[in-house]
């Protein structure tokens, strides 16, 4: 019985104490929350706030959330009105969702007095800032500028051997290809099945941005469009003959790919081509430091090159990449916020972002022949620059991403013809705009 | 405090967590199936009738997920209740090892499916890198396209179901068979019945209420089928063979935010399961009667 009493004595001294604590002095603990998705660039910011903290004394916590939960999450924790991330570094195409759903806060006022906006690269800022487009109404800065590209086996292109018996077949010289047409030639000529080589890898997954990302390159440079960004008219646009061509290329060119590419999006792709399996793989630049890294890739790190995605017969497009650096409405550090995206966007900052290995969207640096000596592929990613364009960036555009997602993999999949997922696609757009009042007078 | 006082003080605790927690969530979802609402923008719900159902029992493509996910029901919960009750048969006996044997044995249920999900996806990797393409490669020409070719890719998902799930069926049937009283089998010996005769008129009618509730639980649970084809075949590709009801309403409800939509594919989802588990009920009352 002493035993309890003392036991209990014990609990209840420790619970005063508990009670009874000091709170945590505020200016101690003034802290910044940025969320992004868990890749090598969150890592380079998390490096980089260090300075911020430095200066400032307030720390940063760089969350990083696996990109196949990375927009549930986030988007979640907005219906929730949570102020668990004071920055949200998303999507280009969340900006309509999550300026219309008031999740992001207005900072068209705050940047044309506090940021050189002409510092920035033009179309970076329209991509990744403003909504709707062309209005001058901002809701965050470009933080992540990406653009899909390609890396190729330059030991397997410069191989004498391979290179005379390419040319005696095709006519031409094996190079990194400047043509969807040449693309495919090459593939076709490295696919090697018996020796587990194959010609290409590419984005033809279901999962999230997959295919879409993959393929609607190759439509916009076959001639192909998603709709009239005016009258938001899908029918005719979309499902055009040019479009069907670019479809039918893409699901041609799988035949050139590994047998499980039906489920490749950037991972796999990067696993397939590290692995020695492929001669060229696509992906978003951003997740080439795992190429040119000999712990990542043991085959061929030294032996990458990197070339930009081609020109189709109607045009030259490129799926840009990359995320913007917005405020979430519900944070409780909004001044915070800003002073740290002031400082981001300073040119030493960009400076030193771009040489950590982040893709900075400020204009000097971009150009400049430091940034592009950096890796060896800043070079491709800088030319890739003047060829990008995005996906719908409406508030419906989760809907509109999973038709397309759904019909283009079944296409692929053959379980559609192209003209068939085309005219689904083109028919669900338009309902989709129709129930959001896009066509209402 | 009176009788009724200390009644209700034990009762309000678990009634009010259960109001809470289901009924009103069960109430206001039924009110959001009615609007035009989404969890993701400010604008308040706006009362469309019946719009929402309709348009989802006039869209081809539900009705592809709900054939889909019948067709995944019905095979998956036929090749468990073959497996598991073959299973359970073996184990009606005594030999060594057997309480080892059977903890081996139901160790798939009691992992988690996205683990499950996961390392079968490794499993079935459609090119040589799978596993099993890498044991199948001496005798065929090309790998098989577990998760990529749409006719194979649902085989793929009751493969890995039915590895999960089938120790769940035996284990409802190991229980009926170990009830079953030993005279009436002695019995059946002294009469020279066959082995066919002492299954199909002892073990079979004494078992069958039980097997008709492992059937109404499997059955109401592959309904739902949403963590296995999440993982294994990406979000139920290769393009829709294996998307299931609610791996699409997951889309419609956190994906797209189309909040009130898919409160009324929920409630649709919800009435076919009563109705399915109805059935099951009635017949094992039946059974019951019968028996």
């Amino acid at each position: 019985m002493k035993s309890v009493r003392i036991s209990f004595a014990l609990a209840l001294i420790l619970a005063l104490a508990f009670v009874s604590a000091p709170k945590a002095d505020n200016h101690q603990s003034q802290s910044l929350t940025i969320v992004w998705a868990e890749w090598d660039p969150a890592n380079y910011l998390q490096e980089l706030s260090k300075d911020f903290t430095a200066e400032t004394g307030i720390a940063v916590d760089v969350i990083q959330i696996p990109w196949p939960s990375f927009q549930d999450k986030v988007f979640t924790a907005f219906v929730g009105k949570s102020d668990l991330y004071d920055i949200v570094i998303g999507d280009s195409q969340w900006l309509g969702r999550n300026s219309q759903g008031k999740n992001y806060i207005n900072l068209t006022d705050w940047i044309n007095e506090n940021i050189d906006v002409d510092a920035i690269y033009g179309p970076a800022m329209t991509a990744f800032a403003e909504y709707p487009k062309g209005s001058g109404t901002y809701w965050a800065l470009p933080a992540e500028v990406d653009a899909a590209g390609y890396v190729y086996r330059k030991d397997l292109f410069e191989d004498p051997k391979e290179m005379a018996a390419f040319e005696k077949k095709y006519g031409y010289a094996l190079a990194p290809p400047k043509t969807y047409d040449q693309l495919r030639d090459i593939a076709e000529f490295f696919t090697r099945p018996d020796d587990d080589l194959y010609g290409i890898a590419t984005w033809y997954s279901k999962e999230y941005d997959g295919i879409t990302m993959g393929f609607q390159q190759v439509m916009w440079s076959f001639g192909g469009t998603y709709g009239d960004a005016e009258t938001y008219k899908v029918a005719g646009h979309l499902n055009t003959e040019d479009a069907a061509k670019a479809l039918e290329f893409y699901t041609d060119l799988l035949q050139f790919a590994p047998p499980d590419a039906p489920n490749y999006y950037w991972a796999e792709t990067l696993a397939a081509y590290n692995s020695g399996k492929v001669a060229m793989a696509m992906n978003y630049f951003a997740f080439f430091p795992g190429v040119i890294n000999p712990e990542v890739n043991k085959i061929s790190h030294d032996k990458s090159g990197f070339f930009i995605a081609p020109a189709g017969p109607k045009g030259h497009y490129i799926s840009i990449g990359g995320q913007g650096m917005s405020i979430s409405s519900y944070s409780k550090n909004k001044d915070l916020a800003k002073q740290y995206m002031k400082w981001f966007m300073q040119k030493p900052v960009q400076e030193k972002w771009a040489m950590l290995g982040g893709f900075t969207p400020h204009k000097e640096v971009l150009q400049s022949d430091t940034f592009k000596m950096a890796t060896p592929f800043n070079e491709a990613f800088a030319a890739s620059f003047p060829y990008l364009r995005d996906f719908w960036a409406v508030p419906e555009y989760a809907e509109l991403l999973e038709a397309c997602q759904t019909n283009w993999n079944e296409a692929i999949s053959k379980i559609k013809s192209p003209k068939e997922a085309l005219d689904a696609i083109a028919r669900k757009h338009e309902e989709i705009f129709e129930d959001a009042g896009y066509y209402d007078e | 405090m009176s009788d009724y006082q200390i009644k209700m003080a034990f009762i309000m605790p678990t009634m009010i967590l259960l109001i809470l927690m289901n009924i009103f969530p069960l109430l206001w979802s039924l009110y959001l199936s009615f609007h035009r609402y989404k969890a993701s923008m400010p604008a308040a719900p706006r009362f469309i009738g019946v719009r929402n159902y309709a348009r989802l029992l006039q869209d081809p493509e539900i009705w592809g997920y709900f054939q889909t996910t019948a067709y995944f029901v019905v095979l998956a919960v036929v090749v468990q209740f073959v497996i598991g009750f073959g299973l359970a048969l073996l184990l009606n006996r005594e030999f060594r090892y057997k309480g080892f044997i059977t903890t081996l044995l139901l160790l798939p249920m009691m992992l988690s499916p996205v683990v499950v999900g996961l390392f079968w996806r490794f499993i079935l990797s459609s090119d040589n890198s799978g596993l099993l393409n890498f044991f199948l490669s001496p005798i065929l020409k090309s790998p098989i396209g577990w998760t990529t070719h749409p006719k194979v890719a649902m085989l793929a998902v009751v493969i890995v179901d039915t590895w999960m799930w089938s120790p769940f069926m035996m284990l409802i049937a190991l229980a009926g068979l170990s009830a079953v009283p030993k005279y009436l089998y002695e019995a059946a010996d002294v009469d020279r019945a066959s082995a066919w005769f002492k299954f199909r008129w002892i073990t079979l009618p004494l078992v069958s209420p039980l097997l008709l509730i492992a059937l109404l639980f499997r059955t109401m649970d592959a309904f739902k089928m949403f963590d296995i084809v999440y993982v294994l075949t990406r979000e139920g590709g290769p393009g829709t063979a294996t998307e299931t009801v609610s791996m699409n309403l997951y889309k419609l409800a956190f994906r797209n935010y189309n909040t009130g939509k898919a409160c009324a594919m929920a409630y649709i989802l919800l009435i076919i399961i009563v109705a399915l588990s109805n059935i099951y009920v009635k017949y094992l009352n039946r059974v019951k009667g019968d028996a």
